[in-house]
């Protein structure tokens, strides 16, 4: 098999084909962790996520990340440091209260705290905080790390800086490889992993899946000790994970990292592919992260990135074989969540490729979903 | 009338350097209001670089050629400043440059060290006269006190009027090292060798951009007749491959280097010192255009400048850039590259005398770039336990690891699976060395958005 995309959804598609015993290739138009994976900030959450076909995937990929762990060399600093939801006020905590207790039934694990036992979990905490919910399942990995040696791990052939410029399809229609400038790659099913810009290789197939980006930034600041030991988010971070709005969302998640510097995650706006800084954005991120933790505003942010989150309309990823294209399969749009998901994805790519009955239902991420009453050609 | 802080200016102008000062004072010439943007507290740049007021330094002057362009332009800002024309904003660190509606907001935090409180502003275009920084080559000891960049050694004279040591080899790549041995050893210190990786050769081979700058040829001439006058020698195709010492330097090895700058195996020669001054050459500082989305050139001497049009336009609208940020070329080029700009903005044609000039002084810029560029084979200098990043401890070893094992392509890559680049200096020191070990062939420019560090308080706070 092929997969196009070396970033984790990729790799994780890569280590579980491999372990099925298939022969796998890995073709990237540019480095492992190049895209999406590299701005990430390495989430592994279940918190941020209501009951349904996503939390599934997220609590089976959280089971795996553990077992991946032991597996794996501790460069990809795997770190179950728990995420903590905080309310700012009564309103605020009843609807996280009830969020919380409708995921407890879905197999959520989490614990009550009112507000003030707060600043016992994280000292720095801001004064007169509603209350909040400790998630203990939330986890973190170095992303580029954990993408790179689930690669190596995986033992599959690695083509990079090579961009796949055709999809190639036998007399019947089936996929039987890519064309890269430096040759065709041969084989019955390729496996789109190419995260933002799985439209386009889906094009190159003959199939469509409405992948769009969804821009966010990152601040990260000098090194610092450990003065902000989980992560930290208000409750209106899951609104605007939910939200389909093309307007600029800010809730901020807070969380210190081994090396030193604290993230500041996540704005979330659909602005295409727009590259240019936007002042109004860093400042609604600064504003709400030194509301959750006043000790950063003096602390000086170093850089700040950008990266592109692969968005479908309905938030869920599409995972599976393409019934519109025999051979081609999509490991994509995980929006903001593919750290988290890609085990899970894996898993599911591995099991339809060798047609053994796959972990959890996937109907939820056909890929043709988008598609309904189109014939194909 | 005089400028009020809450206009929009006609012109902002990011750096007071040579480019940024003749392009200010001559726009406000030319009758626009500007705002003089500068991280220094004094006008003057790297190359016109003051010593503080307190060392009572009598003639500063002395450590620098051309002066009096300096001082004629510095006497019309105070004048300019005077009459309420230009806004000049000394200790003003530009994070960041931005579209709003209507115009560019020039996001800046105040103070020595950009620790301050936020200020903004508006203009109608922008000028981005940013300079340059040195371009360090990681070896084997480079980390050892007493090794400081040569632009360093210089400025440190500028400034305080201090030398690192009192025997100092002076080594790396490009004209600058003469410069600087020369202004050492006037300065008292022993420089037993100047070291040059490259060679003057490459001169040669342009006798016509040569015979165009007979000003160049003087300056050359002038810093080689200096080097005889205290005895220092030239020794050009080698490098410094090793420093000897541990709390401090007490010797270095030089080392002969074949056509690649490839070592040459048992030509070491061991040479007491106890400091070295080391750089190769200049590299365009270039945060703010990238960010803005200006496109980028390759340079004859591998290092990324900016697309400028005829008339110093970048490749976005109504953001215009002169003097290094074009291709290093000293300060001379950038002198006229910041009046021709500053003509431009002003919707005026620049005289030809000027234009010519410019292209005349480009052209040098460009052979001697060529003369100087380093060539591939200098990391073989590096042992795998070499430091590449100094901010992260990252050495040579990880980086060829992050490549050859980790699927490492460039140098964004090798910093998420190395952390290269991710410290303090945000990949400045390291920025092409690793870009070399990553193999890295279109070179692409740093992209960093934040152009220098803010507090999370003041990047938070809602501009007045």
């Amino acid at each position: 098999m092929v997969i196009v995309g070396a970033g984790v959804v990729g790799a994780a598609c890569a280590y579980y084909a491999g372990r099925a015993g298939l022969s796998v290739a890995v073709v990237d138009r540019g480095a492992v962790a190049g895209g999406t994976t590299g701005a990430g900030e390495g989430n592994l959450l279940v918190s941020d996520k209501e009951p349904g076909p996503e939390l599934a995937l997220a609590l089976l990929s959280t089971r795996l990340w553990r077992e991946l762990a032991a597996e794996l060399p501790p460069e990809i600093e795997y770190e179950t440091k728990g995420g903590l939801v905080v309310a700012a006020d009564e309103p605020g905590l009843t609807s996280l209260r009830a969020f919380r207790a409708a995921q407890g039934a879905a197999g959520v694990e989490s614990t009550d705290v009112p507000g003030d036992r707060l600043r016992d979990l994280e000292p720095h905490l801001a004064h007169g905080l509603a209350g909040g919910v400790l998630y203990p399942q939330d986890a973190q990995v170095q992303p580029a790390l954990a993408a790179a040696h689930l690669l190596r791990a995986s033992g599959a052939r690695l083509h990079l800086g090579a961009e796949v410029t055709a999809v190639l399809r036998g007399p019947g229609g089936a996929v039987r490889g890519v064309r890269t400038p430096r040759g065709d790659l041969l084989a019955p099913a390729v496996v789109n992993a190419t995260g933002t810009w799985a439209g386009r290789l889906a094009t190159l197939a003959g199939v469509t899946v409405p992948v769009l980006p969804r821009r966010g930034y990152v601040l990260v600041t000098e090194a610092l000790p450990r003065v902000v030991r989980r992560k930290v988010y208000a409750a209106d971070y899951v609104a605007d994970v939910a939200s389909g709005s093309a307007a600029l969302q800010t809730s901020a998640v807070v969380e210190g990292t081994p090396a030193g510097p604290v993230l500041i995650g996540a704005s979330r706006e659909r602005v295409g592919f727009d590259r240019t800084l936007s002042a109004g954005v860093l400042r609604r991120l600064a504003a709400q992260a030194a509301a959750l933790f006043p000790v950063l505003a003096e602390v000086r942010v170093i850089r700040t990135y950008q990266g592109f989150r692969p968005y479908l309309p309905d938030h869920l990823p599409a995972i599976g074989p393409d019934p519109r294209a025999p051979g081609l399969l999509h490991a994509c749009g995980h929006e903001g969540a593919g750290i988290g998901l890609a085990p899970a994805t894996g898993r599911l790519i591995a099991a339809a490729l060798t047609g053994t009955a796959g972990p959890l239902d996937a109907q939820p991420f056909r890929p043709d979903r988008f598609t309904e009453g189109t014939e194909p050609e | 009338m005089p400028i009020s802080p809450s206009d929009t200016h006609d012109l902002a102008v990011i750096g007071a350097g040579p480019a940024g000062l003749a392009a200010a004072v001559t726009a406000a010439d030319l009758g626009l209001t500007v705002a003089l943007v500068d991280a220094a507290a004094r006008p003057g740049g790297q190359f016109y670089r003051q010593p503080a007021a307190g060392l009572g330094a009598a003639r500063p002057q002395a450590l620098h050629h051309s002066w009096g362009a300096f001082a004629r332009r510095a006497g019309r800002l105070a004048a300019h400043r005077t009459a309420g024309r230009i806004r000049y904003l000394a200790e003003h660190h530009v994070w960041a440059v931005t579209r709003e509606a209507a115009h560019w907001a020039v996001h800046a935090v105040r103070g020595p060290d950009g620790a301050g409180a936020r200020a903004e502003v508006a203009a109608r275009t922008v000028l981005l006269a940013t300079g340059a920084y040195e371009r360090q080559l990681p070896f084997p000891g480079w980390t050892v006190p007493g090794v400081v960049g040569a632009g360093g050694a210089q400025a440190m004279l500028k400034a305080g009027l201090v030398v690192p040591g009192r025997r100092i080899v002076v080594a790396g790549s490009g004209p600058l090292l003469l410069a600087v041995a020369g202004s050492l050893a006037a300065a008292g210190a022993t420089v037993p060798v100047v070291v040059e990786a490259g060679g003057y050769a490459g001169y040669a081979r342009a006798p016509r951009t040569l015979a165009a700058n007979p000003r160049k040829l003087v300056e050359g001439i002038g810093h080689a007749a200096a080097l005889r006058r205290y005895g220092v020698r030239l020794r050009t195709r080698s490098a410094i491959t090793a420093v000897h010492g541990t709390d401090r330097v007490e010797a270095v090895t030089l080392t002969r280097l074949d056509r690649d700058w490839r070592p040459v195996a048992g030509s070491g020669l061991r040479i007491p010192c106890d400091a070295l001054a080391v750089g190769h050459g200049l590299v365009p500082q270039l945060d703010l255009a990238t960010a803005l989305g200006c496109a980028t050139r390759r340079t004859p001497d591998g290092t990324a400048a900016l697309v400028l049009d005829g008339r110093q336009r970048t490749t976005v609208d109504g953001v215009w850039a002169a003097g290094e940020t074009g291709g290093v070329g000293g300060a001379e080029l950038a002198l006229c590259e910041g009046e021709l700009a500053a003509h431009d903005i002003a919707g005026r044609a620049p005289g030809g005398v000027l234009l010519r000039h410019r292209d005349r002084l480009r052209r040098f810029a460009g052979v001697m770039a060529a003369a100087h560029a380093p060539r591939a084979g200098w990391s073989d200098w590096l042992r795998s336990d070499t430091e590449v990043c100094r901010c992260e401890e990252v050495t040579a070893g990880r980086v060829r690891e992050a490549v050859g094992d980790l699927g490492a392509r460039d140098t964004r890559t090798v910093k998420l699976l190395t952390r290269a680049g991710m410290g303090w200096c945000q990949g400045r020191m390291c920025g092409p060395a690793v870009a070399h070990l990553a193999g890295e062939t279109a070179l692409e420019a740093g992209r960093r958005l934040l152009a220098c560090p803010v507090t999370l308080g003041e990047l938070a706070r809602e501009e007045r």
